[in-house]
């Protein structure tokens, strides 16, 4: 199990550091239209993924899409499990009405149909921002949105710490709440949020794709995975042209990934 | 023994033709997109009852779909009088409904009540109502009847192509048809089966009793892949209606099967918003406003390039709101904008834009950006519209591609205004101008770049409403027909709406289907389903 987990991290480096020096490895710009050539082409010497719809290299717009979806998804992971951290901390280590009101909002939050309301909030917003202001948008309200589950299981650890015999210690000394909350509680959550921190990653990367296939994800024409696995929407697409499965490949791949080395934080936690 | 041998050979000829010359028979299977919403041919509004009304209503007259004229249905001899208000109908005599009540002149001033009768909402009901007031119909004898309309309403004859007779005395109400096929049976979510009606009363040049097929199967299949796996392995015999991906997999597969009729009447096209209160900076609303600015755009597209690669060669550049398929209405004398970049920059020098280190500005020094909006379930408009950003690019106009879901799109477009430029399509089912009459007047609905004006906002808008009033209240073709040119030069100078491509009609037809001779107006491949039969004897080769 060890060897898969290592495994896992090289796939995940390796992926990783493909799409850090897209500039550096992509042939083409990944917005580049060749319109000269036929679009939807095979690969070829000059397009190692062929070229989509529109003409454009699909290696280079794999390694950019991955960059974008492997570097926003966690950061939409860390906003969410920022958010769940302070509410369901909060929530456990108070107690009483407090841990009520907040529970009900997670479960408010988890009842909504969390793809409409995504659809909504998108809809409302400016639409003269750049591509790139764009994707982070989405990503931002993904991890605005996805607070939720989280925050129920940091609210389950919280009240179980807070029980705990050596914060009752800390309490009969005279340590002030804050400092509890702080000094205590928090730190000895760490291996929950770390767990949800990477439980969230691939659903965020999967939530992108969802709104991509929908084809309200990531602007024109930056790529993201859920605009490059738009391409797989219809069978007829790639019925015979299996090199249109890479993003779908890479998708599996990364997240199978994190969910082998989350399963070693699972047992440490 | 020459004689001889030519009797064998003619006797050979006769047999080895006969299965042609009598084949008939066979039921024709195809998939309607969605559920029909009603059977009521009076009430039809949407795609799939639309299909069903075509293959089960008896009308007075039909537009033929091959060659675009009218031709005598129902009834043998029609004329219009009253200046355009009156239309007297000559019917055939000795019909019969599906059900066996006979028809007659009062089945049809039936159908019109019904179809007039404002509580009822009737779409097809609207294309009549010219003005308000009621419509008469006078019975003049069995096989005559006589509508008088409260005003003139152009092409008024060949609006009774969508309208399916019904019987005014049969119990069987609106399921009693006149058309070459009758509802047989219906199983919500599942088909629609329709059976071949023993008393329709038309004949073939060979004399042979149409139509020839015994029944029609329409499977309710949403799904565009489900469908065509099914044409493939031959469960189906048409596909009305491809797009140009699945056409050209299809093509690569069974390159007999599949017909590019050419281009269509259904536009897709671009406008900017010039809406007065829209929540848009001045200095972008003063450039949408601009003549220049918009043939400018106009210019900078490479239309050619989005017929060849969005829709891989099966579309053709627009010129205007008339496509080139429609052979008496458009105006020929029009060609499509060419595409020409620098001519776009000295065009927009003209008009005080400067263009410096690849950003084109205004006179203001406000660099030129703008979004495009575009409804995230048609694949080809995203296309486009990225296609187009490439294209502006060149003349340094940052696009930014917005992609809503549809009814927040048109929410933005016909309500709150809060959009910039937009890329949606016409779907157009109609050849006569004046269906379009509620795009083209400045106080319609769907003058969109600039809906609902209490009066033009333009003097060339102010130009279009005369005309399209002008065409609409003559029934002189000749007149009509001037006029709505005028309209498309118009259209063509100030481009509101930039016209980019007239998508060619693609389906399939199994070989299994004989007869078929696909169109580009709808139906397109069973505009003329009473003579198409299949080959095999009807049976399918995956089975039902």
């Amino acid at each position: 199990m060890k060897r898969i987990r290592q495994f896992a991290c090289v796939l995940l480096l390796v992926v990783t550091v493909a799409s850090l020096g897209a500039s550096v490895f992509a042939p083409a710009n990944y917005a580049t239209q060749f319109r000269d050539e036929l679009p939807n082409a095979a690969p070829s010497r000059s397009h190692w993924l062929g070229t989509d719809d529109l003409g454009r290299d699909r290696f280079s717009r794999v390694l950019y899409g991955t960059r974008v979806s492997l570097l926003l998804a966690p950061a939409a992971a860390l906003l969410s499990t920022l958010l769940a951290a302070l509410i369901g901390a909060l929530a456990g280590y108070l107690g009483g009405t407090w841990e009520k009101i907040a529970m009900t909002g997670a479960d408010l939050f988890l009842s909504l149909p969390w793809l409409f309301l995504l659809l909504m909030v998108r809809a409302m917003l400016p639409l003269n921002v750049s591509a790139f202001t764009s994707v982070t948008v989405t990503f931002f309200l993904l991890g605005l949105l996805g607070w939720a589950a989280s925050a129920r299981v940091v609210c389950s650890g919280a009240k179980a710490i807070r029980n705990s015999d050596f914060v009752l210690l800390a309490r009969a000394s005279g340590v002030s709440r804050a400092r509890l909350l702080l000094r205590h509680v928090l730190p000895n959550l760490k291996p929950v949020l770390l767990a949800q921190f990477w439980i969230s990653i691939p659903i965020f990367i999967l939530s992108e794709a969802n709104l991509g296939i929908l084809g309200l994800g990531v602007a024109e024409p930056l790529p993201s995975w859920g605009s490059l696995l738009r391409e797989l929407e219809s069978y007829a697409n790639f019925s015979n042209e299996y090199w249109r499965l890479v993003p779908l490949v890479l998708l599996v791949i990364t997240v199978t990934s994190f969910q082998l080395i989350l399963s070693r934080d699972e047992v440490s936690a | 023994m020459i004689r001889k041998f030519g009797l064998l050979r003619w006797l050979a000829v006769v047999v080895l033709l006969a299965p042609f010359a009598f084949a008939q028979g066979g039921e024709l299977h195809f998939c309607l997109k969605s559920e029909p919403k009603t059977f009521n041919p009076v009430l039809v509004e949407d795609d799939s009852s639309e299909v069903v009304r075509y293959l089960t209503g008896g009308v007075l007259v039909r537009i033929n779909r091959q060659t675009q004229q009218l031709e005598p249905e129902l009834a043998t001899s029609w004329k219009i009088t009253n200046s355009g208000r009156t239309i007297t109908f000559n019917l055939r005599h000795g019909l019969y409904f599906s059900d066996g009540t006979p028809f007659s002149a009062e089945d049809v001033a039936y159908t019109m009540t019904q179809l007039m009768d404002p509580k009822l909402h009737s779409v097809t009901g609207d294309m009549f109502r010219s003005a308000q007031g009621t419509v008469q119909m006078n019975v003049l004898s069995p096989d005559r009847i006589s509508i008088t309309f409260p005003a003139a309403v152009a092409g008024l004859d060949k609006l009774f192509d969508q309208v399916a007779i019904m019987s005014a005395k049969s119990p069987r109400k609106e399921m009693a048809v006149l058309g070459p096929f009758y509802i047989a049976d219906y199983k919500p979510g599942s088909y629609v089966y329709l059976r071949k009606n023993n008393n329709y009363w038309k004949k073939d040049a060979h004399g042979r009793q149409l139509p020839l097929l015994d029944a029609v199967k329409l499977d309710i299949q949403p799904n565009r892949d489900i469908e065509l796996m099914r044409f493939k392995r031959g469960e189906l015999d048409l596909i009305p209606a491809l797009d140009s991906d699945y056409f050209n997999k299809l093509a690569e597969a069974e390159p007999g099967e599949v017909r590019d009729a050419g281009p269509s009447l259904d536009s897709d096209q671009m406008w900017f918003n010039q809406v007065q209160t829209a929540p848009i900076p001045d200095y972008k609303k003063a450039w949408f406003r601009s003549e220049q600015f918009r043939q400018a755009i106009s210019m900078a597209i490479n239309r050619a390039d989005l017929c060849r690669i969005v829709f891989a060669g099966h579309a053709q550049p627009a010129v205007g709101p008339t496509s080139p398929a429609n052979r008496f209405w458009f105006n020929s004398k029009l060609k499509p904008y060419p595409f020409d970049q620098q001519g776009a920059l000295n065009r927009l020098a003209a008009a005080g834009f400067k263009f410096q280190n690849g950003v084109l500005r205004d006179s203001a020094g406000n660099a030129v950006e703008f979004s495009i909006v575009t409804n995230s379930s048609s694949k080809p408009r995203e296309r486009m519209a990225t296609m187009i950003q490439q294209d502006l690019s060149h003349i340094g106009i940052k696009v930014n591609v917005v992609v809503l879901d549809f009814p927040s799109l048109i929410e933005r477009i016909t309500e709150k205004f809060n959009y910039e430029a937009a890329l949606l399509g016409f779907i157009n089912d109609d050849l006569d101008p004046n269906s379009q009459m509620n795009v083209w007047l400045s106080s319609a609905e769907n003058h969109q770049w600039n809906p609902v004006q209490k009066t033009p906002a333009t003097a060339w808008e102010a130009e279009v409403d005369k005309l399209m009033r002008e065409q609409a209240s003559t029934a002189d073709a000749h007149k009509r027909k001037v006029a709505w040119d005028r309209v498309q030069e118009i259209v063509y100078e100030q481009q509101p709406f930039i016209y980019l491509e007239n998508k060619d009609a693609l389906s399939a037809v199994s070989h299994n289907v004989a007869n078929a001779e696909p169109v580009v107006l709808r139906p397109q491949t069973y505009w003329n389903i009473d003579e198409l039969y299949l080959r095999n004897n009807g049976t399918h080769e995956g089975g039902k």
